[in-house]
C-alpha cells in the first residue's frame, strides 16, 4: 500500500534527490515549489512564468503537451490550480507543470504560442473553470452554449445545475 | 525522410473558430479580394459519415475547402462533474460511457491512476488478462474503425465482414463480463470475474481465423481501384505538426513519429510482450490505415503470447478493504459481508495527492488525472481522450483538398463523439 512518508516535496528536496533529471535541470531558476510523489514530477512556477518556462520545457527535451486542466480547491485560497501534462517522446518521461491562481484573479498567459494544441485545451479549462487566458487566439465556450450562466466544474455550482 | 523524434518541436497553424470563420467569409463576400467568392457549409451534426454527432463548419471555393472549425460540445455529458460525486468505484461503469468502442481500455486506464494513488501491487494473472482483453478490445476498435471507414468511402461488403468478426468479440466479452459493450470488467485492484474456463478455447479459434480475415479484407479492398485513390495522398500530416498539435496513436505513427505508449512507458506488464510498433512516415490517410492493419496482427501476437503465459493465482489484489468479496465468500463468512457492505455503503478512502495514468487506446494515447484530497470520492477526475486533440488536426489535414476528402479524413482519424464531448 502506498505510504505517505515516501514522497518528497519541497523545492530544495526534490531538486537534491533528482539533480540529473532533465526538467528539474531547465526549471531550477523558474520553480517555486516542487513535488516528487508516486514516480511523478510535479513543478510548481509563477503565472507571469508560464511561457517561459513552457519554452525551457520544450527545449529540454519535453516536446509534447498531452493536457492542460484545472483542479478547483474551493474554498481555500490560492483557489485554482492549471496542470500542464508535458510528455518527452525522447526521454519517454512527463513532467507535470502546475499553477496556482487566486479565485478573484484567476488569469493567466495561453500557451498556444508554444504549442497549438493548448488551443481546444485552453477553450475547455476557460468554459468549465472560468479561468481567463491571456493572448488566447479563440478564448470562446467550446462546450457549453455560449449564454450558459456559471462554469460546470467549479466546485461551488451544483452537481445538478442551478433550477 | 522525417527528422529524428527529439529534434521535433515545430508549431503549426492554429485552428480559427466558427465565428471568426464566417465571419470572414462574409466580409469576403461583401468586399471580393480577388472577384473570388466563398461558401460555408455545415457538414452534421448528424451526417452520415461523421458517425455520431459532430459538426463542421466549412469554407469553401468552389470544392475546395479554405477553412474548417469543428463544433463539438453538442453531446455535453457533464461526466467528469458526475465522477466527483461518486465513489471510486462507482466511476468505473462510467468510464465505459467515455469511448464505448474500447469500454476495456478505460477502465483500465482509470483503474491504473486509482491503483497508483492506492499503491496496490495487481496480481501476474489479472495483469496478463488485462492485456489479453484490451489487445481484443484493439482488434474491435478497429474492426468498427475498418468496417465504417471503408463503408464511407462506399465499400459495403468489407463493413458486413468487420462486423461479423466483430460479432464474435462481442460474445466473448459477453462471457467474460457479462456485458457486450459496456463491460466495465477492469476494477480498482483487478478484475471484476474470473472467466470461464472454456472461454481460452473460444479466444484461441478467433485468433487462429482471424489473420485470414486480415487478408480478406486486404483482398478487397487494396485491389479496388476506388479505394486507393481516395486515400493515397489525401489528408497529409507531418510529424511537425502531428506532435504540435497534440495528435497521439496511429495518426502520429502513420506521420513517422516512432512512439507507443505499450512499448515505451510500460503498463501492466506489457513490458514480458514482444511485438513491433508498426510505423510509416508517408503521413497520409493510406498510411493510416496500413497502421491499423499491422496493428490487427500484432495484437493478435500479444493475445498469443498473453494465452500462453496467462499465469495461476489470485485475479484481484490482497486488500479486502478495497476490493468487493466474492458471492461464495460473503454468504459464509462474517468478515467478507461486513467489508461487503462497508465498501458499498461507505466506499473506500484514498490517501491524498494525484495521479496521471497512460494507456494507448485504440485511438491514440488516453490519460486519466485522478485528485484525491483523502475521501472516498475523487475530487477531480479529468480524461485526456486522444480524439480531442486529433480533431483540432483535422483542419490541417483538409486544408486544400477538395470535400469529398473530408469523409475519408475523418474515417482514418477514427474519432469517436462520446471521448470528444465530456
Amino acid at each position: 500500500m502506498y505510504d505517505p512518508a515516501s514522497a518528497i516535496k519541497g523545492k530544495q528536496a526534490v531538486f537534491e534527490a533528482h539533480p540529473e533529471n532533465a526538467a528539474v535541470k531547465a526549471l531550477a531558476d523558474l520553480a517555486t515549489d516542487a513535488k516528487y510523489d508516486r514516480a511523478e514530477l510535479t513543478i510548481t512556477v509563477a503565472r507571469e512564468n508560464i511561457i517561459t518556462a513552457a519554452k525551457a520545457a520544450q527545449q529540454a527535451g519535453y516536446n509534447f503537451l498531452e493536457d492542460v486542466t484545472a483542479v478547483d480547491w474551493y474554498p481555500s485560497e490560492p483557489r485554482f490550480q492549471i496542470t500542464y501534462h508535458i510528455l518527452s517522446l525522447k526521454l519517454k518521461e512527463r513532467l507535470r507543470l502546475a499553477v496556482r491562481l487566486d479565485g478573484d484573479d484567476a488569469a493567466l498567459d495561453s500557451i498556444t504560442s508554444v504549442w497549438p494544441s493548448a488551443n481546444f485545451y485552453e477553450r475547455e479549462v476557460f468554459d468549465l473553470f472560468g479561468v481567463h487566458f491571456g493572448g488566447h487566439p479563440n478564448l470562446r465556450r467550446i462546450m457549453m452554449p455560449e449564454d450558459w450562466n456559471g462554469h460546470p466544474l467549479r466546485k461551488d455550482y451544483p452537481v445538478e445545475g442551478y433550477r | 525522410m522525417t527528422p529524428p523524434v527529439e529534434e521535433l518541436t515545430g508549431v503549426a497553424a492554429i485552428n480559427p473558430g466558427i465565428d471568426d470563420l464566417i465571419a470572414n467569409s462574409a466580409r469576403n463576400r461583401q468586399n471580393p479580394p480577388s472577384g473570388d467568392q466563398t461558401m460555408i457549409i455545415n457538414m452534421g451534426p448528424q451526417h452520415p459519415s461523421t458517425h455520431g454527432v459532430l459538426r463542421l463548419v466549412i469554407e469553401v471555393d468552389g470544392e475546395t475547402i479554405v477553412g474548417l472549425a469543428p463544433d463539438i460540445g453538442y453531446l455535453h455529458t457533464g461526466i467528469e462533474k458526475t465522477c466527483e460525486a461518486k465513489f471510486y468505484q462507482q466511476v468505473v461503469p462510467m468510464t465505459d460511457r467515455i469511448d464505448y468502442l474500447c469500454p476495456m481500455t478505460n477502465n483500465l486506464a482509470y483503474c491504473l491512476a486509482v491503483e497508483k494513488l492506492l499503491g496496490l501491487e495487481i496480481p501476474e494473472r489479472a495483469q496478463y488478462l488485462r492485456v489479453l482483453f484490451n489487445e481484443l478490445t484493439r482488434i474491435q476498435s478497429h474492426l468498427v474503425w475498418l468496417g465504417t471507414h471503408a463503408m464511407d468511402i462506399g465499400a459495403l461488403t468489407v463493413f458486413l465482414y468487420c462486423f461479423r468478426e466483430r460479432e464474435d468479440l462481442l460474445r466473448i466479452f459477453e462471457a467474460v463480463a457479462g456485458q457486450r459493450m459496456m463491460t466495465s470488467y477492469v476494477r480498482v485492484g483487478g478484475l471484476s470475474l474470473e472467466p470461464p474456463r472454456d472461454i481460452y478455447d473460444k479466444i484461441r479459434t478467433f485468433l487462429k481465423n482471424f489473420p485470414a480475415h486480415v487478408e480478406e479484407y486486404e483482398g478487397l479492398l487494396q485491389t479496388n481501384p476506388i479505394w486507393m485513390n481516395r486515400l493515397k495522398g489525401v489528408g497529409y500530416l507531418s510529424a511537425e505538426d502531428a506532435i504540435a498539435l497534440g495528435v497521439t496513436g496511429p495518426p502520429l505513427r502513420a506521420s513517422g513519429v516512432d512512439f507507443d505508449v505499450r512499448r515505451d512507458m510500460p503498463y501492466s506488464g506489457y513490458e514480458k510482450f514482444q511485438f513491433n510498433v508498426p510505423v510509416s512516415d508517408v503521413g497520409d490517410v493510406w498510411a493510416r490505415y496500413i497502421v491499423r492493419m499491422q496493428e490487427f496482427r500484432e495484437s493478435v501476437k500479444i493475445c498469443l503470447q498473453a494465452l500462453d503465459g496467462l499465469p495461476e493465482g489470485s485475479i484481484v489484489a490482497d486488500a479486502p478493504k478495497i476490493i468487493l468479496p466474492n458471492r461464495e465468500q460473503m454468504k459464509t463468512q462474517m468478515e467478507s459481508l461486513i467489508h461487503h457492505f462497508k465498501i458499498v455503503t461507505e466506499g473506500f478512502g484514498v490517501p491524498a495527492g494525484e495521479a496521471t495514468s497512460s494507456v494507448e487506446a485504440p485511438h491514440g494515447m488516453m490519460n486519466y488525472y485522478v485528485v484525491s484530497d483523502g475521501t472516498a470520492k475523487p475530487y477531480r477526475v479529468h480524461m485526456r481522450n486522444p480524439g480531442f486533440a486529433t480533431l483540432q488536426a483535422l483542419e490541417t489535414m483538409c486544408k486544400g483538398r477538395l470535400l469529398a476528402d473530408v469523409v475519408a479524413v475523418i474515417g482514418s482519424i477514427d474519432i469517436v463523439l462520446g471521448e470528444i464531448d465530456r
